[in-house]
Formats: structure tokens, sequence, C-alpha cells
């Protein structure tokens, strides 16, 4: 027997449990998934009133209804895998700190960021996932199928969508474990958490949208410091619009993969950084 | 003899049981009317002090509150410059920005954050025991406690609020006449009472379902898009603009917006303001109805 655990085998574990206590609670599981669902629901009807009113988001941005809704999809996806695997231990977190509960976690013969990262699956959250699924495949179909400049999926479009999905999902994560590590100086962080809905609350448009004197360095900001826009812009951008009219884009997708590399890289130092500030709390 | 306003104190606020009611209606004098003041002068300076220890988050905080609105903007901005024409639904883009940092402020007036799920927390703890033997009636308690609750977020939010829409000023360009501000001014604060009344009903449902997160979960989804949080509630197509238009949650944040923007004709402030009032009065003669209803089905156990 190897000293090295098996981390595949241990986050099959978690999951596996996460499954067994929501399955414990089966209405109450459906009725988060129906929640979910519903706010979901609720807020393409916001975009469907807005699309009655515009054609397209932005002039000439090439972000039109079903290119938008691509965007939609793409967004409710990175979420729902975030809120699924990452949004309740985050919580948790900040709650082991102030409790003391870490110290538990810190003596378990395994990565602590691994542990506190994936110890439980909120696997209602992925029912938004299956909307999205939907919604992106009716996007395509009608962009695909459309009269003027039918959209053609190739393969290379197929095979990256999914990685930079991933990449998304990355510096979501990396985003979030950082914040949740600063309790460990800050003791609680209500307000921090907060941040963070606020943060990625500007993830959610088509970074074509911030423009002007206030627009353009908050652009560059979120861009390039805390790379929060390219989590859903660019897949997004990768499927509905193709480099065709967008040169920026390739610089843009290289980017991403450096930005992913950076978050992750960033948040695991501030993670050590934080845990040796870690003095335990009562006994 | 009790006087007018003894009578109003006792019946509107403190409305009990009908036992109890007699019993008070004897022995109530000027004095037990005094104590009555100080007890409420002290309900509002514990919550004050209570609210007022974690001032500086909570500064912080109203400005991160913004945040959202900021994207709002943006959006709003590149869907007007797509557009050919100036106007959307009524608004310009100027309009619309106005129209979202108002909303905030109706918003800080009508939302009641954990009211409801505190209400129905008390009844299934059993800790609701204390408003029935002690002679503290649990909505009163529970409204003076929201009024400093309130008082103090005012005191805090209004440096942040003023910056914001000190930055934003331009983006104003109504000049409402007094008429006008005395009705935004009533629509806040009947906004405030039906949103305590609204959501004290809810939780009071709790002493019949005793979990009421699914409840207010489905009034939380309907108030984030159909109160005019979300957009001005003019965008809708018919029929649903009638609809939401004739239920009460547009009093939450579309109601005081559209007011100072001119959106009401000033000849129907009045039949408005008045709609609302009887929404208000619905709302806190069902709140009364189910707690007293709620009183006679509950039965608690133990300490």
């Amino acid at each position: 027997m190897s000293d090295q655990p098996s981390y595949w085998k241990v986050f099959l574990t978690f999951a596996r449990n996460s499954l067994v206590r929501d399955m414990t609670f089966r209405v109450n599981f459906l009725i988060q998934c129906v929640t979910s669902m519903c706010w979901a629901l609720m807020n393409l009807g916001f975009y469907l009133l807005i699309f009655h009113y515009t054609a397209q988001i932005g002039p000439d941005s090439g972000w039109g209804k079903h290119e938008f809704f691509v965007f939609l999809a793409t967004t409710w996806m990175i979420n729902s895998v975030v809120q699924a695997f990452f949004m309740p231990n985050a919580q948790e977190f900040s709650e082991l700190i102030r409790t003391g509960g870490l110290d538990f976690a810190l003596l378990k013969p395994i990565d602590t960021q691994f542990l506190i990262s994936f110890q439980k699956v909120e696997w209602s959250s992925l029912s938004n996932f299956g909307v999205a699924l939907v919604l992106l495949a009716y996007s395509l179909w009608e962009l695909t199928h459309r009269a003027a400049d039918p959209l053609v999926i190739n393969p290379a479009m197929a095979l990256l969508y999914p990685m930079y999905l991933a990449f998304g999902v990355c510096i979501l994560y990396s985003l979030m474990i950082s914040l949740a590590a600063t309790s460990i100086w800050l003791g609680r962080n209500q307000t921090l958490y907060n941040f963070w809905f606020y943060i990625t609350n500007f993830s959610r448009y088509p970074m074509e949208i911030y423009q002007g004197g206030f627009g353009d360095p908050l652009r560059i900001v979120f861009t390039y410091l805390i790379p929060i826009l390219v989590v859903v812009n660019v897949p997004a951008r990768l499927l509905a619009q193709p480099i065709s009219s967008r040169d920026s884009w390739a610089p843009l997708a290289a980017f991403a993969v450096v930005a992913t590399i950076g978050s992750l890289l960033g948040s695991r130092w501030v993670f050590k950084r934080a845990l040796l500030s870690y003095r335990s709390a009562s006994s | 003899m009790t006087s007018p306003l003894e009578f109003m104190l006792q019946y509107v606020l403190q409305p009990k049981n009908m036992l109890k009611h007699e019993l008070q209606r004897s022995i109530i004098s000027r004095n037990a009317m005094y104590a009555r003041l100080c007890t409420w002068k002290t309900i509002l300076r514990i919550c004050l002090e209570e609210r007022l220890v974690y001032r500086g988050d909570f500064a912080l905080g109203t400005l991160m509150r913004f945040l959202p609105i900021v994207t709002q903007i943006f959006l709003w901005s590149a869907i007007f410059a797509a557009r050919s024409e100036d106007t959307l639904a009524g608004y310009t883009y100027h309009d619309m920005v106005a129209y979202y940092l108002l909303t905030m402020v109706a918003r800080a007036f009508s939302s009641m954050p954990g009211l409801a799920s505190g209400i129905a927390l008390q009844i299934r703890t059993g800790e609701i025991k204390k408003f029935i033997i002690q002679p503290i009636d649990l909505l009163g308690f529970l409204l003076l406690n929201r009024i400093a609750h309130k008082a103090v977020y005012y005191t805090v939010a209004t440096l942040p609020f003023a910056f914001v829409f000190f930055l934003c000023r331009d983006y104003f360009e109504i000049s409402p006449d007094l008429p006008r501000v005395a009705a935004f001014v009533a629509s806040l604060l009947m906004g405030f009472l039906l949103g305590y009344f609204l959501e004290a009903s809810i939780g009071l449902v709790g002493f019949w379902f005793l979990e009421v997160s699914s409840l207010l979960f489905v009034y939380m989804l309907f108030s984030f898009f159909l109160s005019g949080h979300m957009f001005p509630l003019d965008m809708l197509p018919e029929p649903f603009h009638t609809l939401v238009d004739l239920a009460p949650l547009k009093y939450m944040a579309y109601f005081p917006a559209a007011i100072l923007l001119g959106k009401v004709p000033t000849e129907s402030l009045v039949r408005e303001l008045a709609l609302e009032a009887a929404w208000l009065a619905f709302f806190v003669v069902l709140s009364r109805y189910l707690y007293r209803r709620g009183l006679t089905r509950y039965s608690g156990f133990g300490g």
C-alpha cells in the first residue's frame, strides 16, 4: 500500500456520499432542482423581453438573440458546475476556520486544499447544467439553420469549447478559494463572500458592453488583473462567433490559457500562505 | 373611559386574544400608556444598538450593493446603442439609469431580509411562546425592530447613496413638483409597511406549514422579476402588464421610481396611492387574522 491516497477515489467517495445524503431527502432535492431551474427560466424571460426591444446587445457586436443565448447557456453551465462542486465547500471553509474545525482537516493525510475544495457536492445545482444544454442545443440549431450566414461548427470548435469551459471553471474556483482563504486572516468574511457574488456578476455579459471612459478600464481590470471576463466570453465567443469578424479573438483565447494557469497557481499560493497564519480556534 | 388614541393603540397595535383584551381595557390608564411608550422606546434603543455593532462592514456592504447596478447600466447602454430610436418603452437611456438607482432607494425601504423566515423559525422552535406569555405583541415588536433596523441602515447608507447619486446626477433629467415628491415619499413609507406586512403574512403561514422556505422562494422569485427591480415594468407586453400593474409587488420597487420619473400621470397619483393603501390595509388585516388564527392552532411544549 502506498502512502499517497488515491485522490480520484477519494473524490468519488465524496461525490457518492453527497449523493446518498441528497437522496435521503428526495423531495427536498427535487424542490431544489425545480427552484434553480425556475430562476434560470425567469432570467431567460428577462432576456427574451430585452430582445423584444432590440436585435442585438451593443451596436455591431454580433451578439444577436441566439448568439447571446449561447453565451447565456455557457454562463449557466460554468456557474452550475461551480455551484455544485465548489460553492458549498467554500462556504464550509469559512465556518471551519471560525469554529476551529480546520484542525481536523489539517491532520488528515491528504492535501488540505483538495480536502477543503471537494468534500461536498451539491448535486441539485447540476440541474441548471441540463437546462443550459437544452438552451445551447436550441440556439445552435437556430444559428446553424438560419438563412443568412449560417454558423458552421467544425471539430476544433467542438473540442475547444468544453476545454475552455473547464478553464472558466478553474478561474472561478481559484477566485473563490482565494477569497475563502482570506477568512483565515479576517476571521469571518461575509462581505468578501458577497464580493465574490458581485464580482462574478461582471462575467455574465459580453465584454463588448464595457466601453467608454469608465467601461474600458473596468474591462481591462476584469480581463487581465482579475480574469473573470474571459471565463464565459472566450468559450461562448468560440462557439457563437467564430473568428470571422473578431480579429482580437486569438490573443484573448491564448491569454485565457495563461490566465487559468496563473489563477490556479496564484490561488494555491494564497491558500498555503493563509494556512501558515492559521492559529486554530479554541480546543 | 378610554380615549380614542388609547383605543387605537390597544386595538390596532396590540390586539391579542379577546379575553386579555377586555382585561387590559378595564385597567388601562395614562400610566399604562406611558409604560407602553417606554417599552417601545426601549425596544427601539436595543435594536439600534444591536445594529450599530458592525457599522464599518455595513457601510462597505452598502456600497457594494451598487455593483450589480453598474453591470445593468452597461447592459442598457449597449442595448440603447444598438437601437435606432432614443426611447425604449418610454424610457430614455438616462431615464433607465435613474430608474435603477431609484429602485435601489425603493428597495431600501421595502425589502425585509429574514423577516418571514425568522417568524417561521420562531414558530417552529417554539420561541414564539415568549410573545404569548409576555404582554408584547409579536407584529408590533417586529415592526419596531424593523423600524430600528431601517433607521440605522439609512443613517449608515446615506453617505454611499449620496455618493452614487452625486456621481450619477446627470442622469436625472427630472424636475418633480411638490405633489410628486410628496407622493414619492408616501409611496416609500407605504412600501416599507407593505413589505413588512406582506412578508410577515408569509412568515405566519408557518403556523400551518412550519417550513415556509418553498413559499418564500416563490414569493422571492416573483418579487425579483415583477417588482420592477430587474427592469421597468412598462416594458412588459399585454396582458402581463395589466396583471402586474394590479398586483401589490410593483409597490416594492417600480412604483416610487415611476412616480419620480413622471411615469405615473399626475391625475392618477391619488388613485394609485389609494390602491397601494388598500393593498396595505389588506395585508395588515391578513397578518392580524393569520396571527390570531395561528395562535389558536399553536401548541408549545416544554421550556
